[in-house]
């Protein structure tokens, strides 16, 4: 490979394509070839840094500096002084919010120097489409380890001593889940990788497999060897992902040209090969049984689980499913060890494989802070660092109130336990869980009520209809909650809404039914007086529950500011507005259906909301 | 009714797959990629080539929301209206590109060009909001920037 003085890492995750960062690349290779730095300079193709929301990224190693936000009319200038004079541009580099100095390093970054990567331990290093640029940075080493030096048995145990816990949301010890694979009967079996992430605001698993989709692939193999008797692996990637189908296709291909997938692998007469499954959009299929029924070309509807998937999975053979980070953990375990390993996290696994939190975990900060992005973090940091320092605080210096934790399953937790350390019991313990990383924080801004109700409309939708509790009771939730929301709920509608939730937890066959109380449970329990204030004062504190509020319009504002632009009249579906251009207007409280339109469209801020 | 080639990446997926009800959804994914949408002749179709009873493809094409059971724009617009997405207004974009294409959400343009639906999270969250455009992805959407997307199709 030939050596370049500067290589320029353009960033070709998802986000950042979207944001044009091909024009980028493009620009850059122009730029470059007009200044004749052909011989000096490369353009790099990387998977996604993280940092999506300042997008386009571009990083110029070997020095590490970070511009963001490209254009691609910055980059004559970009070429010109960086390249040539060797001084990074300030302008382009991420200057912290409230303050006036850039950072040139992205390792100086707080986003980035807070982090710990593991499971992203590539991103933004290599081109995901070229399996030489993974293998160059120490890919398939682990796999070359376990294939010359370790038996099935060396492999298993140093995974059970890593204490790794399954990344997918319920974290069930990796370790044992391989173990009973291993020991159930059949001389058939599977291993799979789930790649559905269908959690709202969780998007890792697609980074990982867009950045690092060998590290997926390296993992799989090494757990096929360990569990033994395994000849097949599959990939459930949800149909949504076009772009980590893909990238999945192409390092499959690449593997196998390699020989590292398909017949006596390193000469070691070991059989593997991994083929991708698209899933269909149903969020339930993310569930094992249901996955596994999905894969057998059935509807996706989970199953009772007295017997255990490892034991009787696809097609009835004992099958090991994990997700996509527990898959990428797995690699480094081999290659640097489960004390390693043990040593970043939470707790005390030489026992109990359940008492603590080994590792990191990636989330994805999404909602109302700075930077929303993915990011990797050890077990047991707290959620403050998580959400001030490495995603910078709140968005236009708003207050916090909640930040959202596991998706539909999880729950909300409020500022005061924001000290809280992220691992898989404390979670669990303020009545939310880890779940697959989705990390949605949430603004004053925000109606705790609305937004309880906005996930159980989601596992409403998603409910696969095959047990009542599940299918009728988050109707009946679902029904309350409008009710409340719209103004006619009553003290009664709270204590049956936590006794409805009770049932579904109790009765529901699998976890989507299971756990989809959690997001109204923790509201009620940490935000009771926000639906007091709906329930009581028919009254939403964050005004956002539109039935809840009176319209009117600040007569002064609209003459003298917005000199009656008449606009709100125009967008009103009621004809609730009276006045005419240049004069003021009035809202007719009679015919106002409480729509909020003229308030989202007065430029002026004339239309109040009581 | 499946092309040629089709035809061809059907009998390689046969041998992929130890039960033909497993040929299910891919054999599924050809159809609709091939026809944009699946009606119940398509189904039979599909139901016959793998050779399963109709009743069983039927029941996959009705569980599963991506596949269209009914016909879509040649520009089939989704838009994420999950949580971050909501977050920052994604409902008003809906309506927004309903207004500007003179389509109700989940029908199609008279000219049989652009139909408009919502969807599940994209994962895109960090950029959040989002929308997809058959399989191209466009973020940190705005009434300003969704209209130039649009226009980018006509071209
Ligand atoms: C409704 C539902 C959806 C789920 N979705 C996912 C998912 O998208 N990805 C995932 O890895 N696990 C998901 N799970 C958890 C899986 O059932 C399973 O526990 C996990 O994939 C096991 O892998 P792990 O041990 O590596 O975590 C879901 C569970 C339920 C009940
Ligand atoms: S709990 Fe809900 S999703 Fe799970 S099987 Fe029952 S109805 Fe289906
Ligand atoms: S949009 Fe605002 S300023 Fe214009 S007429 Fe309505 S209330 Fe007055
Ligand atoms: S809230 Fe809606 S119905 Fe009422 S005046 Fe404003 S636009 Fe008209
Ligand atoms: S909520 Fe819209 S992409 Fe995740």
């Amino acid at each position: 490979m030939k050596n370049y003085r500067l290589q320029l890492m353009v960033c070709a995750g998802t986000g950042c394509v979207s944001n044009h960062s091909f024009e980028i690349k493009d620009a850059l290779e122009k730029e470059i070839e007009k200044q004749n730095l052909q011989n000096e300079a490369q353009v790099v193709l990387t998977g996604c840094n993280g940092f999506c929301g300042a997008g386009p990224l571009l990083v110029v190693q070997p020095d590490g500096i970070f511009y963001q936000l490209l254009k691609t009319t910055d980059i004559p200038l970009l070429v010109q002084e960086h390249l040539i004079k060797g001084r990074p541009v300030k302008k382009l580099l991420y200057t912290p919010p409230e303050e006036k100095i850039p950072i040139p390093k992205m390792m100086d970054i707080p986003f980035f120097s807070d982090q710990t990567l593991i499971a992203l331990r590539n991103r933004g290093l290599i081109d995901p489409e070229n399996i030489e640029d993974y293998i160059a940075r120490g890919g398939y080493k682990a796999l070359a380890k376990v294939l010359t030096s370790m038996t099935p048995d060396e492999v298993l145990a140093e995974i059970k001593a890593s204490g790794l816990r399954g990344r997918g949301g319920g974290g069930f010890p990796t370790g044992v889940k391989w173990e009973t694979c291993k020991r159930a009967h059949g001389d058939e079996k599977y291993v799979i990788c789930n790649a559905d992430e269908g959690d709202p605001g969780a998007f890792m698993d697609r980074s990982i497999i867009e950045g690092d989709p060998h590290a997926v692939i390296e993992g799989m193999i090494i757990g096929a060897y360990a569990i033994e008797n395994v000849r097949q692996g599959y990939i459930y990637v949800r149909m949504e992902y076009p772009l980590a189908i893909k990238r999945f296709q192409i390092a499959i291909k690449q593997a196998r040209e390699y020989g590292l997938l398909g017949e006596n692998i390193f000469d070691k007469g070991f059989n593997f090969d991994i083929e991708v499954r698209r899933g269909a959009g149903a969020f339930v299929c993310g569930e094992s049984t249901a996955l596994m029924a999905s894969i057998e070309g059935r509807p996706g509807e989970p199953r009772a689980k007295y017997i255990h998937t490892v034991e009787k999975g696809l097609w009835e053979r004992p099958t090991c499913l994990n997700n996509v980070e527990t898959w990428v953990n797995v690699p480094q375990i081999i290659l640097k060890g489960s004390k390693w390993f043990t040593s970043i996290g939470t707790g005390d696994v030489s026992i109990d494989p359940w008492g603590g939190s080994k590792g990191t975990k990636v989330f994805s900060l999404a909602g109302k802070v700075n930077n929303t992005g993915l990011v990797e973090v050890p077990m047991g940091i707290t959620l403050r660092e998580i959400i001030y320092i490495i995603g910078g605080g709140i968005r236009d210096g708003k207050k916090f109130k909640a930040v959202q934790t596991g998706g539909p399953s999880g729950g909300f937790i409020p500022e005061s336990m924001l000290d809280l350390t992220v691992d898989f019991e404390e979670l669990t313990k303020v009545g939310s869980m880890m779940g697959s990383g989705g990390m949605v924080v949430t603004d004053e801004g925000n109606c705790m009520v609305d937004m309880a109700k906005y996930f159980l409309k989601f596992t409403q939708d998603e409910s696969c209809g095959k047990c009542i509790p599940c299918r009728e009771g988050t109707k009946r939730m679902l029904d309350i909650l409008e009710k409340i929301t719209n103004g006619d709920g009553t003290e009664e509608d709270l204590i049956l809404l936590e006794e409805l939730s009770n049932m579904i937890v109790e009765s529901s066959l699998c976890a989507l039914g299971g756990s989809a109380p959690n997001p109204v449970l923790t509201t009620l329990k940490y935000f009771r007086e926000e639906y007091e204030a709906h329930v009581n004062d028919k009254k939403c504190p964050a005004r956002i529950c539109c039935q809840l509020n009176t319209y009117t319009i600040d007569e002064k504002i609209c003459l003298e500011i917005g000199h009656g632009c008449d606009v709100c009249k125009k967008y009103c579906p009621d004809g609730a507005i009276i006045g005419e251009i240049k004069k003021v207007h009035y809202i007719d409280p009679a015919k106002c259906s409480k729509c909020g339109a003229c308030y989202d469209v007065c430029n002026f801020n004339a239309v109040n909301i009581q | 009714m499946f092309t040629e080639e089709n035809l061809k990446k059907l009998e390689a997926l046969k041998k992929q797959y130890p039960t033909s009800r497993a040929l299910t959804l891919p054999a599924l994914w050809l159809a609709q990629e091939q026809f944009g949408w699946l009606s119940e002749d398509t189904m039979k179709y599909v139901a016959e080539q793998i050779s399963v009873p109709f009743n069983h493809v039927y029941s996959v094409a009705s569980f599963y929301t991506m596949y269209n059971k009914k016909p879509v724009g040649k520009f089939h617009i989704q838009v994420c209206t999950n949580i971050s997405c909501q977050l920052l207004d994604s409902e008003k974009m809906v309506e927004f590109i309903c207004t500007k294409l003179g389509v109700k959400k989940n029908e199609i343009t008279s000219d049989g060009k652009y139909s408009v639906s919502e969807v599940e999270c994209l994962g895109s969250c960090g950029t959040a909001p989002v929308l997809q455009i058959n399989d191209d992805y466009h973020e940190k959407l705005t009434a300003e920037n969704i209209e130039s997307i649009i226009q980018s199709t006509s071209r």
